[in-house]
């Protein structure tokens, strides 16, 4: 909302500068946005009179003035046909930057005569595009004065953001209340007063809606101007149009536009001339359709409330007039309307039609109902001053719904819900100077409320009033109440893993990424899914359409990115959620990497003391279990081979607690599912379930007491030779069950084919230590611990003992 | 054997531990001499064949040989010793300017929005706030309706919604435009007294320099029969002082409006801008940084609180701008575009873990 300080003036009696003003805006809730004072940009122009203009020796159209100026009397060429004795101009001195012409004046020659300096005509100081002379101004006006107020344009233009719920604050005057109220100054009295008509309204005004539409449009006045002159409407109203951006059409039309700006209430003129029959406000039939003022062609249906004559549609009631019936400069009899329309069904519309307005603007946030009839009477007050003519009576079909609001108001109400002790009289002063009539004596007082405030319903919201004009910067500060002695722990486990998982990842060399939780469709559909509950109806682009199924495509994705960029090593992770469904439940939470390239644990790239090998599915198992030894699960966890369809299905597997209770998915990117993605691979990639953890038993926090001998250690090592598909996973356990007592480790240190190993064979060795437990070992009994090893791992896996 | 026999053989042997160029020929000769057949040893034997006075004075004098023998065997092996680890230094010269691995710590990151999230947990959970967690896909009641954004209400314009499409029963799901829902989810599901805050993902239909589709907010919802605005400046100033790690923070509340809080506010701090840094709590601008107010009546009705009895206060922020702001990255977008080059530069430490006892910032 744009106004200019002086229009405000025209509603507020103040003393207040301009700063003073702007604060209490910000403070009150009406924030300023921007101040642009015209001024500022006029402060190198001041008043110049040319004491003698002779013509220029050497040129027939210039003329060599001596102007007297703030520095003394220069010599000005000047090319101005009016340039003449005595004339007060806006001088520009050398040095000047003049808008117009983008230029900084520089003292010149021209036509070999000396100019110091220059006098402006409006273009050239970009205030109209009148070029056929300099401007001439005031014979009174004082030499070297600024010019910015001689030329009407030292008004200073506010902008503030209105809040939905404000309304009345989209007119200067309900800006000017609740600045008066917060003791800026005093409101004038409202200047509309009725006109009479001579004559009965000759359009008929009608509302033809359902017992159920009714409410579409419950009050319509209108009247009729006979004899009006329209055309260009005078400078005052078109610099206060223009200073807040609206362009001057034409008296009548700026006449309505002025009105909805200073008051809030939009108003439609018609030309009676073009009507047929009665204007008539009724829901729109499929079909209709009409052509608008903004030029557009709007196919209106059931749900819209149009106003309409007997051609047909002539416009969206509240939002937007037709072609066809507006005003020009040749319209003679002037039809005004001013309507209340349902906020609801305008917001609908426009939001339907993708058209907005000042005047839908308005009316969906809701317009004073009891200014219907005082509205028409200002804009015919205004028409019969700026374009002449003869007004009729007015006219009203129904009655707008200004019903009496009352409320119950405790003022202790302030003081339980702000913490600020106030005097029943301020809290009294700041309501009736917004408008509100109280009765009662307090503290509880029944409030009736203004019909410009449709968001005031309830006691908080006087509250709010009341708090809002006082000052919330009276509120004190007050601490909150705290536990006693420490703060106590917060977090909840899946919080803590969170937390834990993140630091951890990172820890193993990992950057953390925050990837968009919406993907483009086919990705989706490559990680399982795609689904449509999951598919936004309004994506911002196609490539952010589908709710991700999985933290791995995006990072994926983000990989490629930096292998783009010349970054083939992308060790990536996320922490997020991701969704399998629409509905809560739905959503889970997960920890994921990816590895490219040679980002490994050790370091990536090539380097002196080793080059990084390509990242591989034993990384990111390590990264996985790593993470679930950090919660508690590495040891429970069992490696399976059911890992989903967009992992290798060689390469890949899940980790679980069972098949019901899988924990994360590892493994290398499944080579198509990269192509489709257009991902440079191999990538491989993690995925935790975070939430399918179990919560952790509770526990003692006292650690078992240590259990350990300084007896010597044994070591012992074995190699075996299996079948290619056994899992050397089957024959570590094998070998660590053999003997529960002394078997403390098993290590897998080498994995074996080539020379010396049949076909369809591998040579698995492990290193087996055995701890004594209370003396040390004899050779026999670890020949005996060796042998239950081999039959151990025999029996589990058909291999043999290599000799 | 002779005096003169003693002074040769002592001669011979003493020239050959002197001789011994490494350890290894110095070996040889303390075999020759002091082994089990050498030379000094033969000669130990010998004396028992001799008689009583001779072996006294003969033995003596092997003794003394043996002696001055080891002796010079021990001196010559240190120095031999010495200077084979001297040759074995002069050989062992490292360039110590090879740079070595640098480890997965100092390559690893934590993203700013974690970090920012983690320095508010730790201010928060300090006051006795707990984290509330809510879906991101919400029901239209739980982000609009139940927060007193009715239908068609100009105040939902302001959201640029992410929708899903339309069910069979005409509702219609929508992707959470802000962190608010957690706060009807939380009081639906706990009875007052509520101190919780709600960090998350939120989504708006909005994409330019300083809007992206996606961001995220942290909601504070204080619920009791005392709380008021007063304990909600006081929560406020507390934090940023907390967060933005200064004495004194300048700060201006202002009227606005919400429709799920009444009263409602907004909170601006001041900055100046010294070069490229912006210096927060000091300065003649101001940055809006939080909305805020009291809760609704009907938002605590619809959740099935009595506004009668229960009172609080809710408030809202941009964690990612609160990022910005304190960590200066002039952008939004590339919050989420996970470009390495921002990651490292902008990310923190492994063990840059914000507590109140050594301070949010390293």
């Amino acid at each position: 909302m744009k106004f200019t300080l002086g229009w405000l003036k025209e509603h507020l009696e103040t003393d207040a500068t301009l700063d003073a003003l702007l604060d209490k805006l910000t403070l009150i809730g009406l924030e300023v946005e921007e101040v642009f004072d015209p001024a500022n940009a006029l402060a190198p122009f001041t008043v110049g009179e040319v004491l003698k203009a002779e013509r220029h020796p050497d040129a027939d159209k210039l003329q060599v003035c001596q102007v007297k100026t703030a520095d003394g009397t220069v010599q000005v060429v000047c090319g101005a046909p009016n340039a003449r004795d005595g004339l007060k101009g806006v001088f520009a001195p050398p040095g000047t930057y003049v808008p117009g012409i983008d230029m900084e004046l520089k003292v010149a020659k021209i036509r070999g005569v000396e100019s110091h300096g220059m006098l402006l005509s409006e273009r050239e100081l970009e205030i109209s595009d009148e070029h056929k002379g300099i401007i001439e101004l005031d014979a009174a006006a004082e030499v070297g004065a600024p010019v910015a107020g001689l030329l009407g344009l030292d008004d200073p233009v506010i902008e503030i953001a209105i809040t939905p719920n404000r309304p009345d604050c989209l007119g200067v005057r309900g800006i000017a209340r609740d600045l008066a109220a917060a003791g800026m100054g005093t409101l004038k009295d409202d200047p509309v007063k009725p006109v009479s008509g001579t004559f009965d309204c000759p359009v008929a005004v009608e509302l033809e809606f359902d017992a159920d539409t009714a409410d579409a449009c419950p009050a319509f006045s209108g009247r009729l101007v006979k004899g009006v002159k329209n055309g260009p409407s005078p400078d005052w109203l078109q610099n206060r149009l223009k200073a807040i951006g609206l362009r001057p059409i034409n008296a009548l039309a700026d006449i309505t536009n002025y009105i909805a700006y200073d008051r809030g209430r939009p108003l439609h003129v018609y030309d009676a001339d073009k009507l047929a029959g009665a204007v008539r406000a009724r829901m729109a039939k499929t079909g209709e359709e009409f052509l608008a003022l903004d030029g557009d062609t709007y196919k209106v249906d059931e749900t819209m409330c149009v106003i309409a004559d007997d051609s047909g549609v002539l416009g969206l009631g509240g939002i937007i007039g037709g072609e066809s019936s507006g005003c020009s400069d040749e319209t003679v009899n002037v039809f005004i309307e001013s309507a209340y329309f349902d906020p609801i069904r305008i917001a609908a519309t426009g939001r339907k039609l993708n058209l907005m307005s000042d005047a839908r603007y308005r009316f969906e946030r809701g317009v004073d109902p009891a200014f219907v009839v005082p509205g028409i009477e200002y804009a015919m007050q205004m028409v019969l001053d700026l374009c002449g003519g003869e007004a009729s009576n007015v006219t009203v079909a129904g009655t707008p719904p200004e019903e009496a609001r009352i409320i119950e108001f405790d003022t202790s109400e302030v003081m339980r819900l702000t913490g600020v002790e106030l005097a029943q009289s301020e809290m009294k002063e700041a309501l009736v100077a917004l408008g509100f009539w109280l009765s009662g004596h307090g503290p509880a007082y029944k409030v009736s409320i203004p019909t410009w405030r449709p968001d005031v319903s309830q006691p908080a919201d006087l509250v709010e009033e009341i708090i809002r004009i006082v000052g919330v910067d009276q509120i004190d500060p007050a601490p909150i109440a705290r536990v006693d002695g420490v703060a106590r722990p917060v977090l909840t486990t899946a919080q803590k893993r969170a937390r834990m998982a993140r630091r951890l990842l990172a820890g193993r060399g990992l950057v953390e990424a925050v990837t968009w939780s919406f993907i483009p469709r086919d990705t989706a559909e490559a990680f399982g899914g795609g689904r449509d509950v999951l598919e936004l109806a309004n994506p911002i682009s196609s490539d952010l359409s589908s709710m991700r199924p999985s933290l791995l495509p995006g990072l994926a994705a983000a990989a490629q990115r930096n292998h783009d960029r010349g970054f083939a090593d992308a060790a990536l992770f996320e922490i997020g959620q991701a969704y399998r469904g629409d509905a809560p439940e739905d959503q889970y939470f997960a920890a994921a990497g990816v590895r490219s390239g040679t980002a490994t644990l050790n370091g990536a790239g090539r380097h002196w003391s080793g080059a990084g090998r390509p990242a591989d599915l034993f990384d990111v198992k390590a990264d996985a279990l790593a993470v679930l030894d950090a919660m508690g699960y590495a040891a429970s966890a069992q490696a399976a081979r059911s890992a989903p369809a967009w992992f290798h299905p060689g390469r890949s597997g899940v980790l679980q607690l069972g098949p019901q209770t899988v924990l994360a998915h590892f493994g290398e990117l499944h080579p198509r599912v990269l192509d489709r993605l257009g991902i440079d691979g191999p990538v491989a990639a993690f995925e935790i379930f975070l939430d399918a953890l179990p919560e952790p038993k509770r526990s003692s926090r006292t650690r078992p007491a240590l259990d350990v001998t300084d007896l010597q250690l044994v070591r012992r090592d074995f190699a075996f030779l299996v079948d290619h598909g056994v899992a050397a996973g089957d024959l570590l356990r094998a070998a660590r069950g053999a003997e529960k007592t002394l078997i403390s480790d098993v290590t897998l240190f080498d994995v074996f084919t080539g020379q010396g190993v049949p076909e369809g064979k591998k040579s698995l060795a492990i290193e087996v230590t055995l701890s004594p437990r209370e003396k040390t070992l004899t050779d026999a009994e670890i020949d005996a611990v060796s042998d239950k090893v081999v039959s151990a791992v025999t029996k589990a896996t058909g291999g043999e003992l290599r000799a | 054997m002779t005096t003169t026999n003693f002074e040769q053989l002592e001669k011979e042997l003493l020239e050959a531990v002197a001789a011994a160029g490494d350890l290894v020929t110095l070996e040889d000769v303390r075999v020759t001499a002091l082994g089990k057949k050498g030379r000094i040893s033969e000669l130990m034997k010998g004396l028992g064949g001799l008689e009583p006075d001779e072996r006294k004075a003969v033995g003596q004098a092997v003794n003394g040989l043996k002696t001055r023998v080891s002796d010079a065997l021990s001196a010559r092996k240190d120095m031999l010793h010495e200077a084979e680890l001297s040759q074995r230094l002069a050989n062992e010269q490292a360039d110590i300017t090879l740079p070595p691995r640098e480890g997965p710590l100092s390559e690893g990151r934590i993203h700013p929005v974690s970090q920012v999230m983690d320095e508010i947990t730790e201010i928060f959970a300090d006051m006795g706030f707990a984290i509330a967690e809510g879906p991101d896909i919400e029901t239209d009641y739980h982000n609009f309706g139940a927060l007193n954004i009715p239908d068609e209400h100009p105040a939902r314009q302001e959201h640029d919604t992410f929708y899903f499409n339309e069910r069979e029963d005409g509702s219609r799901l929508v992707l959470r435009t802000h962190t608010s829902p957690v706060q009807i989810r939380t009081m639906e599901n706990n009875d007052p007294p509520v101190r919780v805050i709600a960090p998350g993902r939120v989504y708006r239909c909005d994409s330019d320099q300083t809007h992206t589709p996606m961001f995220h907010q942290v909601e504070g919802l204080v619920i009791d029969e005392v709380t008021h605005m007063g304990h909600l400046k006081w929560v406020v100033d507390a934090f940023c002082r907390a967060f933005f790690e200064v004495d004194e923070v300048k700060m201006r509340f202002r009227a606005s409006h919400f429709p799920f809080t009444e009263p409602s506010m907004e909170v601006d701090v001041g900055y100046a801008k010294v070069g490229d840094e912006v210096r927060i709590g000091e300065g003649d601008d101001w940055l809006e940084i939080l909305g805020c107010g009291m809760v609704h009546p009907n938002v605590l009705r619809n959740v099935g609180y009595d506004p009668a009895r229960v009172q609080g206060f809710a408030f809202g922020m941009g964690i990612d701008r609160l990022a910005m702001l304190k960590y200066g990255m002039p952008d939004l977008r590339p919050f989420f575009g996970a470009d390495l080059r921002w990651l490292k530069h902008y990310g923190f430490g492994v063990l840059d873990v914000p507590t109140l006892a050594r301070g949010m910032s390293s």
